[in-house]
């Protein structure tokens, strides 16, 4: 039996309405689909630990969450800082920085991400370092033997698969995140940026010091969801035979034949990661808010 | 030639907003160490004249001179003028993801170059100065009206500025927190620092301006002394403006 002091954290973590009890018309406002969750999880845990095919199945596809996450992580961060400069271009007074950031976010936004994707990795970027390769060679022949070894150097065959998957996803989530900048930094109240301009910053330092502090506790909530469908959206780059756990899962069911072990595992891992950074964006953003509002 | 004497010179200031003249040829001096107080009706362009006097609005025609310095829309060169422009805005535009004290060391810092230690010595000095010291630590959203504008106040003369604008400063306050306002302004008047001030406030005007400037449909049609200007307006426009501020029928119909 344990008793009540060894259950206190575990009762502190929890929201208090799901320790209360439940009486009268509480029922209709418990949050359900969490217990609901939580069974899943349960019933799929013990079936890993209790079936050995499922366990073999797990064992197998787990080793691909590195590569997963490795991808989702570094894409994103890439992603952050294509978002914030695309998103500053399309906000910009000049005319060429504008109208080049609202190409890129439109184009992005008209393909489908999986065709983005084939084209990013397989048309894309070996075009631009097989250009970069030619232009290696023309600085070579130019005399600038020392830039020119260093691109021509490159070659596109040698680009790992991994890195033209974060290439695609940062690419395509460079430009959802630029709309996510764009209105985070146009919810800042004009007057912030007239009072920093009129103390003589200039308008970078008004942005870095005034203007995105304040736009980032808007956009912590949809940044921290996109990060979500990123990881949610990494399974797409297993076209490209990456080795994230989709790419796994597929593997072993398809010389297992094991279809419902590998698929269901897979689908609750994915729910696994999804659950867990989404309570994550909910603590930051409470943390952001009671800050904000201090 | 620019008077010598001149803190900021204004020529032929034209500005159109969608077709609408907000300012029409308007021309004025502020001399060193006055206090000019421009009036007028709302629409009248009165805010306008005072926010292209450092540049967040560009006029389309005309010439506006600092210190003997032309603004031109080079942005470096506008950026060190501009710093020694403090301006105080109608609703404070205070940093609220900063504490007060840090309201008043940012651009200090980053402008300025001043280090940490000096920047906050300043700092503290000019919130002193404005009867707010112990607020240094809180958030801007934790004061008053009347307080933040005091912050505010305090955060331009923390730059040492050669002018101070002042665009409507009492006009989102409630009645109660104006006089503290007022009263740190008359400070600064009294201390010889240049100011311009766009206000609806008759009685500061009375006790602090050197210049009256009445300003209508974006021209001026009168400026003078105090006295001159609110006791013998020269122009119907003045007049009928200033009686329709200074006596106010529905105020005196309700108290009897």
């Amino acid at each position: 039996m344990t008793t009540r002091t060894e259950l206190a954290p575990f009762r502190a973590a929890l929201p208090a309405r799901l320790i209360r009890p439940i009486t009268g018309a509480r029922w209709k406002a418990f949050p359900w689909w969490i217990a609901a969750l939580g069974l899943v999880a349960a019933g799929t845990a013990y079936l890993v630990l209790s079936n050995p095919a499922y366990y073999e199945a797990f064992q197998f596809i787990r080793a691909g969450l590195g590569v997963t996450l490795t991808i989702a992580l570094s894409a994103y961060a890439v992603a952050l800082v294509l978002g914030l400069l695309a998103g500053l271009g399309r906000i910009s007074e000049n005319p060429l920085a504008r109208n080049a950031a609202t190409f890129y976010v439109e184009v992005i936004r008209g393909v489908p991400m999986l065709v983005l994707i084939f084209f990013i990795a397989l048309v894309a970027l070996p075009a631009l370092i097989d250009g970069l390769h030619s232009l290696g060679l023309w600085l070579t022949a130019q005399g600038l033997s020392g830039p020119g070894q260093m691109l021509g150097r490159l070659d596109s065959r040698s680009v790992s698969m991994n890195v033209r998957a974060v290439a695609a996803l940062s690419i395509t989530y460079g430009a959802f995140l630029a709309e996510i900048f764009r209105g985070g930094i146009q919810s800042v109240d004009r007057g912030q940026m007239e009072a920093a301009r009129s103390q003589g910053m200039t308008r970078a330092q008004a942005m870095r010091y005034i203007i995105l502090p304040q736009a980032f506790r808007v956009m912590l909530p949809a940044l921290g969801n996109d990060f979500i469908s990123m990881l949610k959206d990494s399974s797409l780059v297993s076209v490209l035979a990456v080795r994230d756990i989709t790419q796994v899962a597929k593997l072993y069911a398809g010389h297992s034949f094991r279809y419902t072990e590998a698929y269901t595992i897979l689908a609750v891992l994915y729910l696994s990661m999804t659950m867990l950074l989404s309570a994550l964006v909910r603590l930051l953003e409470r943390k952001a808010g009671s800050h904000a509002s201090r | 030639m620019p008077a010598a004497d001149a803190m900021i010179e204004v020529r032929d200031l034209v500005k159109e907003f969608n077709g609408l003249r907000a300012l029409d040829g308007v021309s004025l001096t502020v001399p060193r160490g006055k206090v000019v107080v421009i009036i007028g009706p709302s629409g009248s362009g009165k805010s306008t004249l005072l926010r292209c006097m450092n540049l967040l609005e560009r006029p389309d025609e005309g010439e506006i001179r600092v210190d003997g310095e032309r603004l031109t829309g080079d942005e470096r060169d506008l950026n060190r003028i501009r710093a020694d422009i403090g301006m105080v805005f109608q609703h404070f535009n205070l940093y609220p993801h900063l504490t007060v004290l840090e309201n008043l060391t940012l651009a200090q810092q980053v402008v300025r170059g001043r280090g940490r230690q000096e920047a906050e010595s300043i700092a503290m000095a000019q919130l002193e100065r404005v009867g707010i010291a112990e607020k240094a630590g809180s958030h801007p959203r934790q004061l008053s009206g009347g307080q933040q504008q005091r912050v505010a106040i305090a955060r331009t003369l923390a730059m040492n500025p050669k002018i101070m604008l002042f665009d409507e400063p009492t006009s989102a306050l409630d009645p109660e927190m104006i006089k503290e306002v007022l009263e740190v302004m008359l400070q600064l008047a009294r201390d010889g620092i240049t100011m311009v001030v766009v206000t609806h406030e008759m009685g500061f005007a009375q006790a602090a301006a050197d210049e009256v400037v009445f300003m209508d449909a974006g021209r001026i049609v009168e400026q003078g002394t105090p006295e001159g200007v609110f006791k013998n307006p020269a122009s119907d426009r003045t007049w009928s403006f200033l009686s329709q501020i200074l006596y106010h029928p529905t105020a005196a119909a309700v108290t009897g």
